[in-house]
């Protein structure tokens, strides 16, 4: 068995022109690479005799809507040889491609799938990018943080029409977001005359 | 003279009894051979994903109970543990042998309901009702323990909500004693039985290699012949202090992935009955007052019992800045959340990685080449639950 430090050492030396920073925590070991680099990387921890790094478990992605690039694309690997994590991060703007590992892990096919119906983004050589989770005709993409929570669309079976129809989301009540925090820790608007 | 031949194209589901739930599966025949089988997932998409975000920690747990809702409390498991490394909390010794004992009850749930109704896709009925009875029994014991025989909402971040009732353990105990009998009788029942054999030997073979790389998990994965399990190999809770064994298959056909969960219900009986007979006494859930809330008594006492009881209910809990991903070994595989917490009271992210969703996306691979009526043969032995699966 491996340590997880030596674990990082190797990688910084083999890899080392191609990680942005590596960091270990709750045992897990985090690298930081570039979009360019990312199926060279990925195919290198799957295929070398030290890392080993077999299965890949998940790719998914976060939004952080406020960020230049906007994405951040995660992809978790697990090495049974070493028994050690990888969680690979890249940075993605919006609008931009990224390329498939689907030739390295065929399980990356749906993964892939599942992140450009929830977020939007884009692979290249994917052999088959179809959305996956979302309904059939569904437009935009529900993980978005600028997408809401109630939808857009609701569907029901019309009496009329003898068939199930989509119309615009009706709420009786709009969806309450409540802000709990303490006002002794200050909330938003304490907060902003005080910058002041 | 060539005989012109056409493929067809067949619509396996949404609705078919078979399909282990929504499951709609467009097959290509030539005859009666599979050629092409493409899966189209989503029709059970409750967005859980995009829920959790706006709720806040307490809140997401029943989210968790709605994902394989045949072994609900195996997965609060992982999203109590990730929330659990992030703010360091120590879970007290009982609440975690209580955790161990009931994500193996869980197991037997699960392995039970798939056992037997993959009989019943090879056209066994008998085993499903012998085996129903006993998951009224185990779900019995979901009840008295959260109120609730099926979503539980039972564990949370440092411990479980609450104690055991008088008696249960004395209850389960007696359950571990009559239940290997009856695993014996339903492997009377199947394990040598000529027509269960010859629609499940031999069919839907994966190799070791193929194994790994759709990212096959649990049954699934040791069914091939891989000895891995999150159990042993990266122990949570107590369950280092256990004695089991990791039933691993050869062929890694139907046959053999059958023969494991066989053998796993008996290893989770075992694990029960080691819990029962060790089961400490103690707390809970931890005495950290800004994390689980105090007992109803102190509330009537207690100005800052109080003061900690609606904090807990209304904003909730807040959990630093940080990114991790847990895994616990669910009965179907390795059941995953890759947690993102932003300081709030609320995840800011939370991937669930289900061990259903990486099998299913191999049904082309496995079917290729197999006749029709081997789909709902493979399609049980993979153990589809499609709340996972659609989250």
């Amino acid at each position: 068995m491996q340590n997880i430090q030596d674990l990082e050492k190797i990688l910084n030396s083999e890899l080392n022109a191609k990680i942005k920073s590596s960091l270990i925590k709750h045992n897990q070991i985090y690298l930081k690479i570039d979009e360019t680099d990312l199926t060279e990387v990925i195919l290198f921890l799957k295929t070398n005799s030290k890392t080993k790094f077999r299965q890949l478990i998940d790719i998914t992605a976060v939004d952080f809507p406020e960020n230049e690039i906007r994405f951040k694309l995660v992809y978790l690997l697990l090495s049974h040889e070493f028994n050690q994590r990888i969680i690979i991060e890249i940075d993605v703007k919006e609008k931009e491609i990224v390329g498939s590992i689907t030739s390295i892990f065929p399980a990356a096919n749906w993964m892939e799938r599942e992140v450009f119906d929830m977020y939007g983004i884009d692979f290249k050589d994917h052999p088959d990018l179809r959305r996956i989770l979302t309904d059939y005709g569904f437009e935009g993409h529900p993980l978005r943080k600028d997408f809401p929570l109630t939808g857009h669309n609701e569907v029901r079976y019309s009496h009329e029409t003898k068939k199930v129809i989509y119309e615009p989301v009706k709420l009786e009540q709009n969806y309450r977001n409540f802000d709990y925090e303490s006002p002794w820790e200050g909330t938003k608007y304490i907060k902003e005359q005080t910058k002041e | 003279m060539a005989k012109e031949t056409k493929t067809l194209n067949l619509n396996f589901g949404p609705q078919h009894p078979a399909a282990h739930g929504v499951l709609r599966l467009i097959l290509q025949l030539d005859g009666e051979i599979v050629e092409k089988a493409d899966p189209h997932i989503g029709l059970l998409h409750r967005g859980t994903e995009k829920l959790i975000e706006n709720k806040t920690y307490t809140q997401a747990v029943p989210y968790f109970d709605r994902l394989d809702y045949v072994a609900p409390m195996n997965q609060e498991h992982a999203f109590a543990l990730a929330i659990e490394k992030i703010l360091k909390i120590e879970v007290p010794i009982r609440a975690q042998y209580i955790r161990v004992m009931f994500c193996e009850i869980g197991r037997i749930l699960s392995h039970i309901l798939n056992v037997t109704t993959q009989a019943m896709d090879v056209g066994a009925l008998t085993p499903t009702l012998w085996g129903f009875e006993e998951r009224e029994i185990l779900m019995g014991f979901y009840e008295k323990v959260s109120g609730s025989r099926l979503h539980a909402n039972y564990f949370r971040a440092g411990g479980v909500h609450q104690d055991l009732p008088k008696g249960l353990d004395k209850e389960i105990g007696k359950f571990c004693e009559r239940f290997p009998k009856i695993i014996n009788d339903l492997e009377l029942l199947l394990t040598d039985n000529r027509i269960f054999k010859q629609r499940n030997v031999d069919i839907g073979v994966v190799s070791k290699q193929d194994a790994l790389d759709y990212s096959f998990s649990g049954v699934m994965l040791r069914g091939s012949g891989v000895p891995w399990d999150l159990r042993k190999s990266q122990p949570y809770d107590c369950y280092e202090k256990f004695e089991f064994k990791i039933p691993v298959g050869k062929n890694g056909d139907c046959y053999d992935r059958y023969l494991c969960r066989i053998e796993e219900m008996k290893e989770s009986v075992n694990i029960i009955n080691q819990c029962l007979a060790n089961l400490p006494v103690g707390p809970i859930k931890t005495d950290d007052g800004k994390i689980s809330p105090p007992p109803k008594k102190e509330i009537k006492q207690s100005m800052e019992a109080l003061i900690h009881h609606f904090k807990l209910y209304t904003e909730g809990y807040r959990v630093d800045k940080d990114e991790i991903y847990t895994a616990v070994e669910a009965p179907k595989g390795e059941f995953g959340v890759y947690l993102i917490s932003d300081g709030s009271s609320k995840p800011y992210k939370c991937k669930i990685r289900a061990p259903g969703f990486s099998h299913l996306q191999a049904m082309d691979y496995l079917i290729k080449g197999h006749m029709l009526a081997d789909v709902p043969a493979v399609l049980g032995s993979m153990d589809i639950v499609f709340g996972e699966v659609d989250r």
